[in-house]
């Protein structure tokens, strides 16, 4: 899902910045308050950005015969919410863009928002709408991390579908042709990551039950 | 956390990530496994032939091998903060475990700290332990 350094043009890395930034404000206040009334969750909001550190950078192969990473910031948005992840995924994206030439600087403000705003709040989304609906928690977990994943990939296709409209057909064309590399790509990686995710969440809640306490995490069932 | 269903959801994972690279026959004009960020780059190329990046990046591994170490390192710092969180957890657990008061049944009675084996003899940090 990164869009490589310059390959946006400029009014478009300039929209997708300012698009981001509040979202990164509302993150940091809502990371400090969260810290500030719950201390004890300090270290397990280290492990959901660890996770998102951990699975951005394994690159695994899928179906269509190429490589993408999952993202790793569904678990930080089902346990804390979504403004907690949008600090963490710019971390993760501006150490990729700066150390390893991926993604970039110009195209962070687009990156951000597809991995760290888009995805998250997709995450968040669905865990509250299958929690709802009276599901397991494993069910919820699963959904919310595999299709906030997924998020991520088909908001990065419009983005170049946006910028790159094909000149027969434009937006649409061009949308179903980037969705085919990068969503299509990621369906299996996304339902790795679902797994991964529950597997994490039920070792959170057998040992740091105390911790997290009043989460909706906790209020699911832990059988439909 | 069951045993069996842990087992179950590990063997699906690195079901999904070898199955593919066994399947699968990359497309015969691209490199087999490249990244699908290279190949959305080469779907812009398509697109707008006259487009050209207006920013390099600041910074570039200066090859496979560094940008390879670089994301281990990534990797690694995460990995590592999990594994402490986790080692930390089930150490927690034991102790607690150990602490708790004996059950009252005769079973229970005989030998309380055999029931966990050879889980850490209970001494005086392991029982101050709440």
């Amino acid at each position: 899902m990164h869009i490589m350094e310059g390959f946006l043009p400029p009014m478009h890395a300039l929209g997708w910045t300012a698009a981001s930034l509040p979202f990164l404000a509302w993150g940091l206040r809502a990371i400090g308050r969260d810290l500030r009334t719950h201390p004890e969750r300090r270290m397990l909001l280290g492990v959901a950005a660890a996770f998102a550190f951990l699975l951005s950078a394994l690159k695994l192969p899928s179906v269509t015969g190429s490589c993408s990473h999952p993202t790793g910031v569904g678990l930080g948005a089902a346990l804390f919410g979504p403004a907690a992840m949008v600090p963490v995924g710019f971390v993760v994206l501006l150490f990729q863009a700066l150390l390893m030439a991926h993604g970039g600087l110009t195209t962070l403000g687009a990156n951000v928002f597809s991995m760290a705003i888009v995805g998250p709040l997709v995450s968040y989304g669905v865990l509250r709408g299958v929690g709802a609906l009276g599901l397991s928690r494993s069910v919820a977990v699963f959904l919310a991390a595999c299709l906030g994943d997924l998020a991520t990939y088909v908001t990065t296709s419009a983005q170049l579908a946006l910028a790159f409209p094909a000149t027969v057909g434009g937006f649409e064309v061009s949308f179903l042709k980037f969705a085919g590399i990068f969503a299509v790509t990621q369906v299996p990686i996304a339902i790795s990551e679902g797994l991964l995710t529950v597997l994490v969440v039920n070792a959170m809640v057998r040992f740091n039950a105390h911790e997290l306490r009043a989460l909706p995490v906790m209020a699911l069932k832990e059988r439909a | 956390m069951k045993k069996l269903p842990t087992l179950l959801l590990c063997a699906a994972i690195v079901l999904l990530t070898v199955l593919p690279l066994w399947l699968v026959r990359a497309p015969a004009e691209q490199a087999a496994f490249g990244g699908a960020d290279a190949r959305a780059q080469e779907a812009i190329g398509v697109i707008a032939p006259s487009y050209k990046p207006w920013f390099a990046p600041v910074f570039e591994p200066a090859s496979d091998e560094i940008a390879s170490l670089l994301f281990a390192l990534q990797a690694a710092i995460g990995a590592g903060v999990i594994g402490y969180w986790l080692g930390l957890s089930v150490a927690r657990e034991r102790l607690r475990r150990d602490a708790a008061p004996a059950p009252v049944n005769a079973a229970a009675e005989a030998r309380p700290s055999a029931a966990v084996g050879t889980v850490m003899p209970s001494s005086p940090q392991a029982n101050r332990v709440d």
